[in-house]
C-alpha cells in the first residue's frame, strides 16, 4: 500500500477582509466617542457607595463648584444668581437634561443650596451629585 | 524613428496602505474615548412652588452641623451607623420622609455621605431642606 504524501496545507489567515474589520471597529469608536468639551474646575470629588451611572453624556450638563464656592458652567464663571438663566436655556433645548454637579468635597453647603434653588427655578430637576466610587469595607 | 505604442495605464488605488490608515484612525479614537462614565448619586429636586404639607410624625429630621456632626431626630448619630438607624425607622413607619437639612457652613462631603447612607438604607423619600 502506497502512502500518498499529503500536500502541505496552506495555513494562512486571510488578510483581505482585515480593512473591513478595522473600519467597523473604527466606525464604532467614532460613533461612541464624545470628545471632552470643557475642562472645568479642579475639584476632588467626594466618595459614595450607592452610585448610579449617568445615562448619556449627550443629555448631561455639568456644573463645577470649587471649594472656594466658584461656580463654572462650560468654562465660564457665574454668580450664584445667574445659574438659572443658563440652565433654563439648556433645559428648554433638551427636556431630558440631567445636571451633573461636580462639587469639591470641601465645598460649603450654602453654595450647593443656592444651586439647588437655581435649578428648581430653571426647572432642571434631575440632579446627579458626581462622586467617586467608595469601596465598601 | 519608430513610435512606441503606449501601454494603457491602469488606474488603481493601492489598497495595501488602507489597513494602516484605518488602524491609525482606530488607535486615535481608542485613545480619545473616555470609558469612565460619570457616576454619582441621583436625586430629583421638587419643582418650584410644590411644597406639600406633611404630617409631622412622618418626618424624620436629619441635621448636619457646621462641624460635620449629624443629628437624626434630635440625637447625635455616627455617619456610618446612619443607614442602620434609618432602616429601623423606616421599618417602624414606611411613610417616613427623611428631611436632610444642612448648616450653610457644613461641608459637601458630609452631605454626600449622608445621602449615600440614606440610599443604602433604601430610603426613597428624601427631602432636601434649605440650609440655615
Amino acid at each position: 500500500m502506497k502512502f500518498r504524501r499529503k500536500s502541505a496545507i496552506e495555513s494562512k489567515i486571510s488578510t483581505s477582509s482585515m480593512p473591513d474589520i478595522i473600519f467597523m471597529l473604527l466606525i464604532f469608536f467614532m460613533v461612541t466617542t464624545v470628545l471632552r468639551e470643557f475642562s472645568g474646575l479642579p475639584v476632588s470629588l467626594p466618595k459614595a457607595e450607592r452610585i448610579e451611572k449617568l445615562e448619556s453624556k449627550r443629555h448631561t450638563s455639568d456644573i463645577w463648584v470649587s471649594k472656594d464656592g466658584l461656580i463654572s458652567i462650560e468654562d465660564k464663571l457665574y454668580n450664584n444668581q445667574d445659574v438659572r438663566h443658563v440652565m433654563y436655556e439648556k433645559r428648554a433645548s433638551n427636556p431630558q437634561l440631567t445636571v451633573s454637579l461636580k462639587a469639591d468635597q470641601a465645598a460649603r453647603m450654602e453654595t450647593i443650596s443656592d444651586i439647588h434653588n437655581e435649578l428648581r427655578k430653571a426647572d432642571a430637576l434631575k440632579l446627579n451629585y458626581s462622586t467617586k466610587v467608595k469601596v465598601p469595607n | 524613428m519608430a513610435l512606441r505604442e503606449r501601454k494603457a495605464r491602469v488606474g488603481a488605488i493601492p489598497e495595501g496602505g488602507m489597513a494602516d490608515i484605518a488602524f491609525l484612525l482606530l488607535v486615535f479614537f481608542l485613545v480619545t474615548t473616555t470609558i469612565d462614565m460619570d457616576k454619582g448619586l441621583g436625586i430629583i429636586l421638587p419643582a418650584e412652588g410644590q411644597e406639600l404639607e406633611i404630617n409631622k410624625k412622618n418626618i424624620l429630621n436629619c441635621l448636619i452641623s457646621a462641624s460635620g456632626n449629624v443629628l437624626l431626630g434630635g440625637e447625635p448619630v455616627e455617619i456610618k451607623n446612619l443607614s442602620r438607624r434609618v432602616k429601623e425607622e423606616i421599618r417602624a413607619n414606611d411613610k417616613l420622609i427623611i428631611s436632610v437639612k444642612a448648616h450653610e457652613k457644613a461641608q459637601y462631603d458630609v452631605y454626600v455621605e449622608v445621602l449615600d447612607q440614606l440610599k443604602l438604607a433604601n430610603a426613597t423619600r428624601i427631602s432636601i431642606a434649605e440650609t440655615e
